[in-house]
């Protein structure tokens, strides 16, 4: 846990660095917030060590524990939030609004999430859960004079308080049932039952929280107008790291816990997720707007993720990992190259202002035409090996006619996607200046540098991806009525 | 180490690309340099035909063999193999390659250092696929294919380019995520079908390798072949394009630069008949035999109404693009008559289609360069003022309609003697589309050169300047050579053909040794006529 606790320390440490006297070196912030990170994933990666060989090591009454499931998902998100404090740079130079305060907001939610990755105990990841929504809620509404930012935050507020409570619903009926909270006392005592209708019900609140977290149909309503009201910075961690957290616990508590009723859930979570790729990828199409369309498209991304849960198979939850990774480094520069773009307050986000990129910026267009076909899964870029897996999971499962809708639905994503690429390629743009500042810069080229070597020599992910997955993967697959 | 000639061939392009794109910024460096990849890449693709030896048989077909492991978690192998097939269409990419690119020196004026990185990619990713032996890598290099053309057809195209281009590439990407989906289907197959590959005596466990699924093919059981042929069918049949899935192809052609519809024409669409050649027909031989009818019926429509449109055409180079249609339907013909002669036709008219009508786009192209406009009706009596534009246009178009001693009758010929064996009146429906092929062609040339020269705007068109005569010669060149001689592609021929039609109906070979005049299957010929009946 030395990780989590240097992480705490650090969070606190920048709320207070304003009160002992840095309040006007804002600059610093940035830079104590880099090191926190930095220390952090040192420390992630010393104890990864240490418990090599280990399948798991538990602390804490079981209910928290280091895995290489647990440590893959830890070191992306650190990545990602570092690429986010860089996105974040420029955006905070402008405003009024203290670094310090909204750097300490970002390390803790950072913290909740690697609670949620190392959670087997849904106290500890619904705590993890809650503290990383805390935080988010409050730097959803960080700009707290413009309109937008608020009124998304208070949205997000409301429906996230509710799903919350959903969530908490189902874990109570869960424990009713099962007696524990644990994820293994659950999945064990789970064997023993045969059909309880409580238990069907808990588990059905629990998975429509998730879903809810995760923005899959129907419980997608609040991500285009969040994605949009929000400060970019904050669109890109929720969009990203945020919802890969969400995807995390989703995957271990149900290849953990609920893997003895794959069959009973899997249609319900079949459903879902078709509705999420149609909905989410139809529903982008007609946006103008790119924070909003990405949203779509991310409710459409979370449609893909469920495949990888729902198939129940190893080859699925390494396409979940795979996925996530891919698909928050692709996300993460086009953050980057929207901010780019950013003269105002709010320019860059119409598609519009992508025109002519090309010639303004050619490097980093050409950056996002990859950005670009990698959410779309085109190889030879990382979203195709991602995309592959998910697909190849479904069809494994039995799931044939979801990957139909699957790949068909990533041909329709590509339509959207292409919109930008038009505008930046085959369209005269304005000649205005782009904003393309060094922190921006190295965001968008460790993004693409990921996006292509993932895509060109993927072996040494993929296996790094089975060894983080296996282990999960395997307990899901002990007990006879889970997979096919 | 050895790095393989195959690797050199497809690479060279990418590495032009790359050089291009980091160290020339003068245009015409940009052009030469790019002329000189795709010159050196042609020349290496001459000598990958000069060194292959077609008369190695079965698995030994495939030579210049170069494997390495790739994603070995999931059995995803880089594996590079040639047969006689995929070398002269490899030698047709890299000629028409070359031709795209020396072609484009002056009908493209603005962004050229990105047109010809384009153009270089795009080869990359068609060679490559000609080459792999491998389900994954096959697709990725597919896929490889469709984003350069994307951007030749959005950025330097006509006036609907946006459409075209979106339009394209839609069409192209659906067809191949089913496809996609097809290929795992197979590779789950061979999971379980670990008892199979025991006895085959193969790897055990995931593989994408294509030529052991040659071998495990016929075991699949053949409801499960429907389904697999059924993806693979959209991602092969929209690419040719077939009949119901033409739709893209003349928005594409006519909206797309020269060069790109040279290489579109000559290349591209025949990656879907490669396609069919190289997986469908000998993976999936039950559900191949038991779809020969209704994708024989489409071709038949796709020869004769591809042909009828074409009649009424009045752009130039949409007739051309609609033209292809047509002349695609006799490839798929030939393939589905599922006899070597007619898979040989199949082949050769494929190389003969990308040269002729590699040859027509390209001559539409100067004339649009000229005087811009593809209109046929503001031309006529041109053959006064461009005499020699004027002949090279006509060999052109009797090579394309099938003239004796050009190269496009050999192709047909051969075609109808294979589709003839299976089915006399697929011939006779066939040769309808010849007649109207000759049509069309003859009407055209009739209203752009003869008659008088009354346009006066055609008054002071220059004849073709030496650069355009030793592209246009060139291509001549070759289909008098494979009119008059084409030996030496059949002899390429002999062996992949042979080896497909062991795999697909092996009981063919039985049947003609035993020397049995009755038809392979007496049941396929009744029900083909009644379904063509029905048809119309």
């Amino acid at each position: 846990m030395l990780p989590e606790i240097v992480l705490t320390i650090g969070a606190s440490l920048l709320l207070i660095a304003p009160v002992l006297g840095w309040r006007q070196r804002e600059g610093a912030a940035k830079w104590a917030m880099l090191s926190l990170l930095a220390v952090t994933f040192a420390t992630v990666s010393i104890c990864s060590f240490a418990v090599t060989g280990i399948a798991q090591s538990r602390t804490f009454a079981s209910m928290f524990a280091l895995d290489p499931f647990a440590i893959f998902f830890k070191l992306l998100f650190i990545a990602a939030v570092a690429m986010v404090t860089l996105l974040s740079d420029d955006f905070l130079r402008e405003s009024r609004y203290s670094s310090w305060e909204y750097y300490s907001l970002l390390a803790f939610a950072l913290t909740g999430m690697m609670f949620m990755a190392s959670g087997i105990h849904l106290a500890s990841i619904y705590i993890g859960l809650e503290l990383m929504s805390l935080s988010s809620y409050i730097l959803a509404g960080f700009f707290k004079n413009e309109e937008k930012s608020t009124e998304a935050a208070m949205k997000y507020f409301v429906l996230g308080a509710v799903s919350s409570a959903i969530l908490l619903y189902g874990i109570s009926l869960i424990y009713g049932v099962t007696g524990s909270l644990n994820l293994l006392a659950i999945a064990s005592s789970m064997s023993k039952i045969v059909s309880n209708d409580a238990l069907m019900f808990g588990i059905m609140l629990l998975g429509a929280g998730l879903c809810f977290k995760i923005a899959a149909v129907p419980f997608h309503v609040w991500t285009p107008d969040v994605y949009e009201g929000a400060p970019t910075p904050i669109t890109a961690f929720l969009s990203t790291a945020s919802k890969g957290a969400a995807v995390a616990i989703f995957a271990r508590i149900f290849y953990l816990a609920l893997h003895d009723f794959h069959l009973d859930w899997s249609n319900v979570l079949a459903t879902i997720a078709a509705l999420s790729m149609i909905l989410g990828n139809l529903a982008a199409i007609t946006q103008d707007n790119v924070k909003r369309m990405l949203a779509y498209s991310s409710i459409g991304h979370a449609g893909y993720v469920l495949l990888g849960i729902l198939s129940m198979n190893a080859m699925g939850l390494r396409g979940v990992l795979l996925y996530t990774l891919v698909y928050v480094f692709a996300n993460l520069g086009i953050w980057a190259t929207v901010l780019m773009l950013r003269r105002h307050e709010y320019a860059g986000e119409r598609i519009d202002d992508f025109e002519g990129l090309s010639r303004r910026a050619p490097f980093w267009a050409f950056a996002m035409v990859i950005f670009l076909l990698s959410l779309g899964g085109i190889p030879p870029t990382a979203g195709f090996i991602g995309k592959y897996f998910l697909f190849a999971a479904a069809v494994q499962a039995g799931f044939g006619w979801l990957a139909i809708v699957a790949v068909l639905m990533s041909a329709v994503s590509m339509f959207f996607y292409l919109r930008i690429v038009v505008a930046m390629y085959m369209k005269e743009g304005s000649e205005a200046e782009v904003a393309i500042t060094a922190p921006l810069k190295w965001v968008a080229a460790v993004s693409l540098a990921i996006t292509l070597f993932v895509g060109i020599a993927p072996a040494p992910l993929v296996n790094q991806v089975t060894r983080s997955s296996n282990w999960v993967a395997a307990r899901a697959a002990i007990l006879p009525n889970a997979g096919r | 180490m050895d790095i393989g000639i195959l690797n050199i061939v497809t690479y060279l392009p990418l590495l032009g690309a790359a050089v291009i794109l980091f160290f020339f910024r003068d245009p015409k460096k940009i052009r030469y340099s790019a002329t000189f990849f795709a010159a050196v890449d042609f020349v290496w693709s001459l000598a990958l035909w000069w060194n292959f030896d077609p008369k190695a048989s079965g698995e030994a077909m495939f030579q210049y063999r170069w494997t390495r492991e790739w994603i070995s978690t999931l059995g995803v192998r880089y594996d590079f193999g040639v047969d006689g097939i995929a070398v002269l269409l490899i030698v047709l990419t890299t000629f028409m390659g070359l031709i795209a690119i020396w072609s484009s020196f002056t009908a493209i004026e603005h962004r050229q250092k990105e047109y010809y990185v384009l153009l270089l990619l795009l080869q990359t990713g068609m060679i490559g696929t000609f080459c792999s032996l491998d389900f994954f890598l096959f697709y990725v290099f597919w896929e490889v294919m469709l984003v350069p053309m994307y951007f030749l057809i959005g950025i330097w195209g006509g006036s609907r380019k946006l459409y075209a281009a979106i339009k394209f590439f839609l069409y192209t990407l659906t067809g191949s995520v089913l496809m996609l989906l097809s290929i795992l289907a197979l590779y789950f197959f061979n999971d379980d079908g670990i008892p199979f590959l025991h006895i085959a005596g193969l790897h055990r466990g995931y593989t994408f390798s294509i030529l052991q699924f040659h071998q495990i093919g016929h075991l699949i059981p053949p409801s499960l072949q429907f389904w697999i042929f059924l993806g693979f069918f959209f991602g092969f049949a929209i690419k040719v394009p077939m009949f119901p899935f033409h739709t893209w192809l003349p928005d594409a052609h006519t909206e797309a630069p020269t060069a790109g519809s040279i290489i579109l024409a000559a290349v591209l669409l025949k990656m879907g008949t490669y396609g069919f050649v190289r997986i469908a027909l000998p993976v999936l031989p039950d559900a191949t035999r038991q779809l020969i009818v209704p994708i024989v019926v489409l071709a038949i429509i796709g020869i004769i109404y591809g042909a009828l449109v074409t009649l009424v055409q009045k752009d130039m180079k949409k007739l051309i693009a609609y033209s292809s249609v047509s002349h695609l339907g006799f490839v798929m013909l030939g393939m589905f008559a599922l006899n070597p002669m007619g898979l040989k036709g199949s082949v050769i008219q494929m190389i003969n289609h990308g040269i002729s009508t590699g040859a027509l786009f390209l001559l539409v192209g100067m004339i649009y360069e000229r005087r811009h406009s593809r209109l046929i009706s503001d031309y006529g009596g041109l053959a006064k003022q461009m005499p020699m534009y004027a002949t090279l246009f006509l060999i052109a178009a009797l090579s394309s309609m099938g003239l004796p001693a050009l190269n496009g009758f050999i192709g047909e010929f051969t075609i109808l003697v294979g589709a003839a064996n299976r089915n006399i009146w697929w011939a006779v429906f066939a040769a309808v589309g010849i007649v109207l092929g000759a049509a069309y062609l003859l009407w055209l040339y009739q209203r752009v050169f003869w008659g008088p020269l009354d346009n006066p705007a055609n008054k002071n068109l220059k004849d073709l300047n030496r650069r355009e005569l030793v592209l246009l010669v060139s291509l001549v060149g070759c289909m008098v050579w494979i009119g008059i001689y084409p030996k030496p592609i059949f002899d390429m021929l002999d062996q992949p053909v042979d080896y497909i039609m062991q795999k697909v109906d092996p009981a063919y070979y039985h049947q003609s040794a035993v020397a049995a005049p009755a038809p392979v299957r007496p049941a396929t010929p009744a029900a083909g006529s009644k379904t063509l009946e029905a048809a119309k």
